[in-house]
């Protein structure tokens, strides 16, 4: 079996979010990047699995599209354990064409489980790994909350509203994941990061797509009014204000 | 030419957000003058379906097979699909919950059409058809344009409201046409908690923090919620501690909410948790620390032990609710 992991490079989630040239671009000055959540502990879940299954999950592929400057984050993925990485070298501002590209690159590959995040934490689009389904013409699972292979056959759970849904596919799948699918995202390790070099990193250079839609500009929230203080000692006047100033309760 | 919508049941229920996204679609369908049209997929009784009518709906499709009762991403975008073909959608809306997130990519790819998820607001425009959607995690907008003909929109809960229209709408059966090819996964198990309010649904949600300092002090957290027919959440750290269940974790790795009232009690309002709640309409701090940056986000703020305001709080909720 073979596990593909689709890396999305995202701003830490610390990052303070600002816009330049008149709102039309996201200023990435100071901008620390990292691997989306999601895609980190998906990754971590892949590697669980190919060590506990005897052999029956041979490989653990990334894969990203964007320019050299994605590097340091595919090389971390690396580090953390993938097998090898595919870089798809365009600077994609457009999911459809992001899932296109990715479709293209692996669609001989082979891929038993593409793992996707259910939400990239920039452009917030949750498109990426139903796209990359519905073009390679596979099955897909969202909201995905664990992993695992039960005698061959993967078993997932999902998350709906109010419980979950134990589900089974057929293979290959796309699984789009959350919340759970790991506890915590593996460190590299020093020897992960050293060994990280040799692995292989494969370009692909892409086909022109046209993107489906384009980023205009950029607002920030309305700024918040001060914070009114109330006494402790009076909380019924926070009440009062609930009610009618608010009108919440 | 018509707007169709995807309205999604709740063991044949529709929700406030159904009707918000019905709403939603009526009024794109206006700027566009054309007609509104709601898809229903599963048992829906008549009456209930009658209902997306007073928002907007003037067609109801209804789908009723018994293989598309749970949610199966390629069979129901093959529905889906096969309604906006039959009839001529040029714009497709859905929830930004977990079903409208499965199904929209599968959309956008199978029709063609651009996607915008997590939209905001009305289109500014329609030709060019340029859209505000939420981004960076609830610390940004950004306005999209669409460059395909067919567009396929999801909605953010809570960003548009309810318009009531009072129209009459009918209601017509439609059979999709489905493979095996659709149907490729399989629920094994469903477990569902009911008789709760659902944090996704609530308006008004109670939430505790580490500040909270254990399991056992969650009593006036859930008495308040309950009181004020709410929902409870927490900070990641409480559910990593197994303090309160995964299931309430808000935030940026958790669930992103959009309720009315937001209280936030030993919390210290880190970035990561502010992404998950900073969309509610207004946010209540409790903490003990005057500078905790939940105080920055908040529109109320005590400065107290959380163990005494709450119950103060409940006694307050108590003494005004008896005068009204
Ligand atoms: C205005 C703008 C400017 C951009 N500038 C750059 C840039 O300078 N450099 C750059 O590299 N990218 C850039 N991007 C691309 C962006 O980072 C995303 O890859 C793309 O827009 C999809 O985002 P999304 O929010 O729809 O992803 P989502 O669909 O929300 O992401 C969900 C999951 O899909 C997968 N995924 C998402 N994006 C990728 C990807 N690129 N490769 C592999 N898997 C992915 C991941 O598993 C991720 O968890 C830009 C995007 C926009 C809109
Ligand atoms: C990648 C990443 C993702 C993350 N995602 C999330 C996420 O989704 N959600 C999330 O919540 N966090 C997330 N975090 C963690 C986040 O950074 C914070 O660590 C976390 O939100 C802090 O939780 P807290 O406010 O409960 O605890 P603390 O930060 O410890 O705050 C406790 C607060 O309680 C106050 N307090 C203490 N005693 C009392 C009392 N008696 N009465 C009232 N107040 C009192 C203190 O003054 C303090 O402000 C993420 C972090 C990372 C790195």
């Amino acid at each position: 079996m073979k596990i593909l992991i689709c890396i999305s490079n995202v701003p830490d989630t610390t990052t303070k979010i600002r816009f330049v040239d008149d709102n039309t671009k996201f200023d990435t000055n100071g901008v620390q990047w990292i691997i989306n959540p999601w895609d980190e502990l998906a990754l971590t879940r892949a590697l669980q699995l190919k060590e506990s299954s005897g052999g029956a999950v041979e490989k653990v592929s990334v894969i990203t599209v964007g320019s050299k400057s994605v590097e340091p984050t595919i090389r971390k993925a690396l580090a953390i354990g993938a097998d090898d990485a595919i870089r798809v070298n365009a600077e994609s501002e457009d999911a459809y064409e992001v899932a296109n590209l990715i479709a293209d690159a692996v669609k001989d590959e082979g891929y038993d489980i593409i793992i996707a995040g259910i939400e990239s934490s920039d452009y917030n689009g949750s498109a990426v790994g139903g796209m990359v389904a519905e073009f390679l013409g596979l099955p897909s699972v969202s909201a995905v909350s664990s992993l695992d292979i039960e005698n061959g056959e993967v078993v997932v759970k999902r998350e709906i509203d109010g419980g979950s849904e134990v589900m089974t596919s057929q293979l290959p799948f796309v699984a789009i994941v959350q919340k759970g699918i790991a506890l915590e995202p593996r460190i590299p390790s020093m020897r992960g990061i050293m060994m990280a070099r040799k692995k292989p990193l494969n370009v692909i250079e892409p086909a022109e797509v046209a993107p489906m839609t384009e980023y205009v500009s950029y607002e920030l929230p309305p700024a918040k009014a001060a914070c009114k203080m109330i006494d402790p000692e009076n909380v019924k006047e926070l009440v009062v204000l609930l009610h009618t100033e608010a009108k919440v309760i | 030419m018509s707007v169709l919508v995807y309205t999604e049941n709740w063991d044949g229920k529709f929700k406030k957000l159904s009707f918000e996204l019905v709403s939603y679609a009526h009024e794109i369908a206006k700027m566009l003058g054309t007609s509104t049209i709601a898809l229903s997929i599963g048992n829906v009784e008549e009456d209930e379906l009658k209902k997306l009518g007073d928002y907007g709906a003037e067609k109801i499709l209804k789908v009723e097979d018994n293989r598309v009762k749970n949610l199966v991403n390629s069979a129901y975008t093959s529905v889906i699909a096969q309604t906006a073909e039959k009839e001529d959608a040029t714009v497709i809306v859905l929830s930004n919950n977990n079903s409208g997130k499965a199904l929209a990519p599968r959309i956008s790819v199978r029709l063609k059409a651009g996607l915008a998820s997590g939209v905001a607001a009305l289109p500014s425009s329609t030709d060019p058809f340029v859209v505000k959607k939420k981004a960076f995690t609830g610390k940004a907008f950004a306005n999209v344009k669409i460059n395909s003909n067919m567009k396929v929109l999801t909605l953010f809960q809570n960003s548009f409201g309810i318009i009531e229209s009072g129209g009459s709408s009918e209601i017509e059966a439609f059979t999709p046409e489905l493979s095996d090819n659709d149907f490729r996964t399989e629920v094994k198990e469903i477990s569902k908690v009911t008789g709760k309010v659902l944090l996704t649904d609530a308006e008004i949600v109670i939430s505790g923090g580490r500040g909270l300092k254990s399991a056992e002090n969650w009593g006036p957290i859930e008495e308040l919620a309950e009181l004020l027919g709410g929902a409870t959440a927490c900070s990641r750290p409480v559910s990593d501690e197994g303090w309160r269940p995964h299931s309430e974790h808000t935030g940026q790795t958790g669930k992103i909410i959009a309720p009315n009232l937001y209280i936030a009690a030993g919390i210290s309002g880190a970035i990561q948790h502010l992404a998950g709640v900073s969309s509610s309409k207004f946010i209540v701090a409790i903490n003990t620390d005057k500078d905790a940056p939940i105080f920055e986000a908040a529109d109320y703020g005590v400065i107290g032990d959380a163990q005494k305001v709450l119950p103060a709080l409940i006694e307050a909720v108590k003494e005004f609710k008896a005068e009204a």
